[in-house]
């Protein structure tokens, strides 16, 4: 199982190319609020997401994932 | 007191800059008078309609119209009722009897629009500890399916075979799951490479529903839809369809041969707890199927306008969302939203009606200009089109590239 830190730092990577506005990027950084992204860009990243780790992230868990920190969690759980 | 509508601020101020700078609203366009499936009076000028749904220009059919009027006369304007209560009249029964013959299938039930087909389907057949697995580019019924129900959603890149098997291939195979696919993508007209995608789909042991919307009447040999067209029918469990396109009137349905698909009858809410169709409405669609079953001749148009279109529209060197005519819709795809609302005023006011199309209803960052042909378009219209299409690019100063 990926250390939960380097699975959030690959995250941040993931995120760095959708980070229009160069937001900084942080545990606490909001997906809606704070990087403003739509939520087909959402879907983007939730697909690169869970092809990185081979996990499924259904759609539906998404309202619960609002900062950068819980994606990691939620990662850190599923990941084999 | 929170205003509740405070969060629509940032739209509503984009719309009203856009209006006080002198633009027409793209959503607020009134037909004063429609004079034929491809000619109305808009403004009070008549206007070619190359922005319709009415692929197979079956709203004027005088046999349509005659069922129409004949069963307001004897059935009443409406039926004030649900299905599953006061709702069923003869003409409903009609109505999935044409369907059922339309699709050779056991099953037909009607809904009261597309829309809650889908919704009523999706979110009735998967439930808790399922999963749904649809494309990125669903319809936006499909995704208030999926909100609506409980099971788990994964979503597949638009189009792509290679991302479908793989997803499938992590969820548990003991679960059950549905994928949902569509023809005919409304936003590009591209249409799904449906007999690889129904193969994966069967492989890992997943029950299959097609949205036909886009592609009933013109795809297949019968107008069933690609599904027909891909030859893959004995594998696809449901195909989710809509009245309000080549049918020409209203309305949504669901044909099966699964053999417990009348339970859905009992259960599926967007068709308990809603009034059904007029009688008007579903006599003239029972007319307008049946008519569609045999109208090889309007296919064979559809398909020539649908090519002299595109070839037209490429030609003088116009991006398009694909690479050759897939289906009824051609995607016109501009460079950014001001100019696509620049060419879609300045088509209004020379007497061509096209859809503003801009995200979310098309992928993110796209902007386009939606062509739909109907079997009814001439060839003066569809010349009449292009040229009114090399006029406005020149107005609103749209460089076209060197043409294809």
């Amino acid at each position: 199982m990926p250390a939960r830190e380097t699975i959030y730092a690959r995250i941040v990577d993931l995120i760095g190319p959708l980070n229009k506005k160069a937001v900084p990027l942080t545990e606490d950084t909001s997906f809606s609020n704070d990087l403003e992204m739509d939520s087909l860009t959402v879907m983007d990243l939730v697909a690169n997401i869970e092809d990185e780790w081979d996990i499924v992230l259904p759609l539906n868990m998404l309202p619960e994932l609002e900062t950068i920190g819980q994606v990691a969690d939620a990662v850190a759980k599923l990941a084999k | 007191m929170i205003d509740l509508l405070d969060k629509f601020d940032a739209i509503a101020g984009e719309r009203q800059a856009y209006l006080d700078a002198g633009g027409r609203d793209p959503v607020g366009v009134v037909m004063s008078k429609v004079l034929s499936p491809t000619r109305a009076i808009i403004n009070g000028r008549e206007t070619i309609l190359m922005g319709t749904y009415n692929y197979m220009g079956m709203t004027f059919d005088p046999d349509v119209i005659a069922a129409s009027e004949a069963a307001v006369r004897d059935f009443g304007a409406g039926t004030t009722g649900s299905r599953s209560l006061n709702g069923t009249y003869t003409s409903h029964r009609e109505c999935e009897n044409a369907l059922r013959d339309f699709y050779g299938t056991k099953h037909a039930m009607v809904f009261s629009t597309g829309y809650q087909a889908n919704l009523g389907v999706v979110s009735t057949l998967a439930g808790r500890g399922d999963y749904v697995i649809l494309d990125a580019d669903s319809h936006a019924s499909i995704y208030d399916g999926c909100a609506m129900g409980n099971a788990d959603i994964v979503r597949f890149r638009h189009n792509s075979v290679e991302d479908l098997d793989k997803r499938l291939g992590r969820l548990p195979p003991e679960a059950g799951k549905l994928v949902i696919l569509e023809g005919v993508y409304s936003m590009l007209g591209d249409i799904a490479p449906l007999a690889e995608m129904v193969a994966v789909a069967k492989r890992h042991g997943a029950m299959i529903l097609v949205d036909e919307a886009h592609a009933m009447g013109f795809f297949g040999d019968h107008g069933r839809g690609v599904t027909e067209a891909a030859g893959v029918e004995a594998d696809v469990d449901f195909i989710i369809g809509t009245f309000s396109k080549s049918v020409g009137t209203v309305g949504g349905f669901c044909v099966s041969n699964h053999p417990k698909f009348e339970a859905l009858r009992l259960v599926c809410r967007p068709y308990v707890f809603t009034a059904s169709l007029p009688p008007s409405v579903v006599a003239s669609s029972a007319v307008s199927i049946r008519k569609l079953m045999h109208d090889t001749a309007k296919r064979a148009r559809l398909w020539d306008s649908t090519r002299a279109m595109h070839a037209g529209l490429k030609a003088r060197g116009f991006t398009l969302g694909t690479t050759t005519a897939e289906s009824a819709i051609i995607a016109v795809i501009m460079p950014d939203q001001m100019t696509t609302l620049a060419m879609w005023q300045a088509l209004l006011e020379h007497g061509v009606y096209v859809n503003f199309a801009r995200p979310p209803a098309t992928p993110t960052g796209t902007y386009l200009l939606r062509c739909s042909l109907c079997a009814e378009h001439t060839p003066e219209q569809i010349a009449e089109i292009l040229a009114q299409f090399d006029a406005a690019a020149t107005a609103v100063g749209l460089r076209l590239p060197a043409a294809a």
